[in-house]
Order: structure tokens, then C-alpha cells, then sequence
């Protein structure tokens, strides 16, 4: 026997459940609890860059829109850096922008709403540019381990035709799952999304 | 032999420095999906429409997915780690008072330092504090069934509560959930995050659960179950449970083998 490589296995993943609001957003569950709570707004007033709203829904193999699913963005601020100790990029930080959210879909119509601004270009660590991108987790009853997508903006088409991410996608149909589009309400810009997890259209979700 | 050796093609190699480990990139240890469970499991109805049937895209982890929110003290409240008195109205809630501890680590064995753990669970009677959920066991009006706790410089974590009880849910017309405590777990970078699920020792639901036998690996299946720590247990108040939770090794970091400036 060779000797042991004493590496720990990770925990298995077990759904989130119908009811994970009471533990990620208690106020959606129906009731008040902590003095504190994390939220579906990324901005502050004093946050830098475009504000914008991302609008979407996650849809099942049959088109129906997921009612109890809990979605989790986290993204760089508007000069494309994160806010993480890892990230020694050389745009601006903002101490104040976490640059993560979450938000539960709403019980009748499933729209799920984030408010927050357009993050900046990133250069990725082999020098190459990566389009402006917000990184997604969906998490619900039924999805046995979080599911991971991303983002991407309609109006970056020349940003996005070179990003190295979207270009792994063999089929370049299927690029167009990960592209938001973009349209002016009242004077608001709101970014569009559809995740279909089955389908023809079925959402690209990566293994990271 | 000729006294001096040929230079060898590549300069490199000619060069009198040591050999040093290479940088580690950063990114996190492939995930092992064996033992996670499948996205299609059809013995858990719900994931059947709820499942990706497209191969996932395997990505290098790049700095999107190495970092990952931060969190402080700051976010949390002092209550946030007693479910016993978070919401304690007129009263301690029903129910077993139980401590729930343990160390969130990596695949390396090393503690996951100042790290979110969000927890929520029914109450003793199997019942949650949650509009939609309509089971006839009572709520109970001290207990809200949630909290969470920064795991401190070694990875530890703790936190106080009643234990759950198990409930039918629509299935089978016969399942129930073991009882079962959910957690919700961070990690250093955005590749870490995990929710899974917490189940107690000697519970006989435990085999027979539709969501549980999701789990393809017996082993990773036995490591959800928390033992009994009388150990950690509080004479004459609580008994005690150890739950410990893995994320995903990282191949080395930056801030180690880089230095400041680099």
C-alpha cells in the first residue's frame, strides 16, 4: 500500500429546501429576527458606477417559472475589481460595496429583482480581458447542489464576443442563455434574464 | 567525459537556483461530484423538472470564482447563535435543548477562518416558522428556527437550539424528514459556497429518507450525521452534537507564497 494522501473529502451538498428563506431571508418567510439582514440590494448612495436592475426568472423543463428558488449574486464593483483580499487588480476599491446579494423569487410571479450596478471589465491572471459579468448561484427545493451561471450584458456585444468564458461554449446558441438584455423603464435601466434549468434553451452551468 | 557539461537547451534549466514549489494559481480543488448528489435523482420528485440535463462547463477558476463575499462581525447580532432565545417571546421554546459545534475545514484539514454559517430548522415538533408551510404541528411562539455564526480564527463555530423534529412532506404519500438542521456555508471564495444538511445520529428515517439517499456515496451520506458529544454537552441544560463541514481545498493562495507587492 502506497502511503496515505490524508486529504478530507467536502461535505455533500443536500438541497436548499422550500422553506431556506427562514434561514437566508427571514423577513420572505414571514417574520423579523435578526437586527441585521443581507439583501437584494448590492448599492449604496455612494457606490460608483451605472445603476442597474437585473430582472429575471428560473424556469422548469416544463416553462414554469420557480417560485421558491433563492438566487445569490457576487460580482466586481464598476473599475472591475473585487472586493476580496484575492483580487489585487489595480482598480479602485470600494470598502463600502460588498458586491454580493441575494434575493428569494417572489411566491406568485417567481421574479426575482436585484438592485446594483454594472461591474467594470476584469483582467483575469493570465492578462487577458473579460467582459463585464456577474457571477450567479441558484439554489432551491429540487436542486440537489447549487447551481452556478453567469451573466452577461446585451450591450457588450464586442466585449463579450472575446471573453474567453463565453468562448468555451461550444455551441454559440448557447451563449445567448448567459446574455442579459438590456431595455430603459421609466428613466430605470433593467437588465433581463431568463435560467432555464431544462429544455432547448437550457441555461450554460458551469463546474467551477 | 568531457569536464564540463554541455549547456542544455533550455536556459532555464542551466540556472544554479533551486527548485521551488510553482505558485499554486489559487483555484480550488475539482470538485469531486462522485460524492455529491446527482441533479436528476428521481426518487426526490422535485428534481426532476429541477435539473440540468446538459453537461456543466468545467472552468478554470478564474479571480470571479476565487473570491467571494467577505463577512464580519458586524454583520451579526449578539443572538444570532441562540435559536433558544433569538426569538423568545414570553418564554424558552419546546423542545430538547441541544449545542450544535463544529469546524468548517478544508480538503487540506486546515480551518476555514471568519467564515459565514447560516443555519434553519423546524421546531420541535417538526414544524416550520414559514408561510407556506401548512403541517398540523403547532408553531411554537418562542421559536423562529434561525441563525448563523462566524467561524473564529481555527474554524469553529457554535451554536445553541431546541432539536428539530422530523415531518411528512409530499413525496411519497408516506415521507418524512429525519430531523434535520440546514446549513449554509461560505468559504473564502465564491467556488466554496455549500448549503447541505445536518441529521442526527440514531435516527432511523435516516435510511429511508428520499432526499438523503440522494447521496450516491455511503460515506458521504455517513458524514452528514452528527454523533451524540456528550463531551460538549452542558450538565443539567443541553446536550451536545459535532458537526463538522468540509469545502474545497484551495491549491495553494496568494497570500502565502506571493509577496506583498507582487
Amino acid at each position: 500500500m502506497p502511503q496515505p494522501l490524508n486529504y478530507l473529502k467536502e461535505t455533500a451538498s443536500q438541497t436548499a429546501g422550500p422553506y431556506v428563506h427562514i434561514g437566508l431571508i427571514p423577513a420572505m418567510a414571514g417574520f423579523d429576527i435578526f437586527e441585521k439582514n443581507f439583501s437584494n440590494v448590492l448599492v449604496t448612495p455612494n457606490t460608483a458606477g451605472q445603476r442597474i436592475t437585473l430582472e429575471g426568472k428560473v424556469l422548469d423543463g416544463t416553462g414554469t417559472p420557480l417560485r421558491d428558488v433563492l438566487l445569490e449574486i457576487w460580482q466586481a464593483n464598476a473599475s472591475g475589481r473585487y472586493n476580496h483580499p484575492a483580487d489585487r487588480s489595480a482598480g479602485a476599491l470600494e470598502p463600502e460595496f460588498r458586491g454580493w446579494g441575494r434575493a428569494g423569487s417572489d411566491f406568485e410571479s417567481g421574479l426575482v429583482t436585484f438592485e446594483t450596478i454594472k461591474p467594470g471589465a476584469i483582467t483575469d491572471r493570465a492578462g487577458r480581458k473579460c467582459a463585464p459579468h456577474i457571477n450567479v448561484w441558484v439554489v432551491a427545493r429540487g436542486i440537489n447542489i447549487g447551481l452556478n451561471t453567469r451573466l452577461y450584458f446585451s450591450d457588450e456585444e464586442a466585449a463579450n464576443a472575446a471573453d474567453p468564458v463565453l468562448n468555451l461554449i461550444e455551441q454559440p446558441t448557447r451563449r445567448k442563455t448567459l446574455i442579459a438584455t438590456r431595455s430603459e423603464r421609466a428613466g430605470k435601466i433593467v437588465y433581463s434574464f431568463t435560467i432555464n434549468l431544462q429544455g432547448p434553451e437550457e441555461t450554460v452551468f458551469f463546474d467551477v | 567525459m568531457n569536464a564540463q557539461a554541455p549547456a542544455l537547451r533550455d536556459p532555464r534549466l542551466n540556472r544554479p537556483e533551486p527548485f521551488t514549489p510553482p505558485l499554486g494559481d489559487g483555484g480550488f480543488f475539482q470538485r469531486d461530484r462522485s460524492i455529491h448528489p446527482p441533479a436528476h435523482a428521481p426518487g426526490y420528485k422535485s428534481s426532476v423538472l429541477r435539473s440540468p440535463r446538459q453537461a456543466l462547463l468545467s472552468l478554470e477558476n478564474s479571480i470571479s470564482e476565487i473570491t467571494g463575499p467577505v463577512f464580519g462581525h458586524n454583520d451579526l447580532g449578539p443572538l444570532d447563535n441562540d435559536l433558544i432565545r433569538n426569538y423568545a417571546k414570553d418564554g424558552d421554546p419546546v423542545g430538547e435543548r441541544i449545542i450544535v459545534h463544529g469546524r468548517v475545514l478544508d480538503e487540506t484539514g486546515r480551518g476555514v477562518p471568519n467564515t459565514l454559517v447560516e443555519f434553519w430548522q423546524a421546531n420541535a415538533g417538526g414544524r416550520y416558522r414559514h408561510k407556506k408551510d401548512t403541517y398540523l404541528a403547532p408553531i411554537d411562539p418562542n421559536f423562529g428556527g434561525c441563525g448563523r455564526a462566524l467561524t473564529d480564527d481555527s474554524g469553529y463555530y457554535y451554536f445553541r437550539t431546541v432539536k428539530p423534529g422530523p415531518y411528512p412532506w409530499r413525496n411519497y404519500v408516506n415521507s418524512w424528514r429525519p430531523a434535520h438542521i440546514h446549513f449554509s456555508v461560505f468559504g473564502s471564495g465564491f467556488a466554496q459556497r455549500l448549503i447541505t444538511q445536518m441529521y442526527f445520529e440514531g435516527d432511523p428515517l435516516i435510511p429511508v429518507c428520499p432526499i438523503l439517499t440522494t447521496i450516491p456515496d455511503k460515506d458521504a451520506l455517513d458524514r452528514l450525521v452528527a454523533p451524540l458529544d456528550l463531551n460538549a454537552s452542558s450538565p443539567f441544560d443541553s446536550l451536545a452534537y459535532r458537526f463538522d463541514i468540509v469545502l474545497r481545498g484551495q491549491r495553494s493562495t496568494y497570500f502565502e507564497n506571493r509577496t506583498e507587492g507582487n
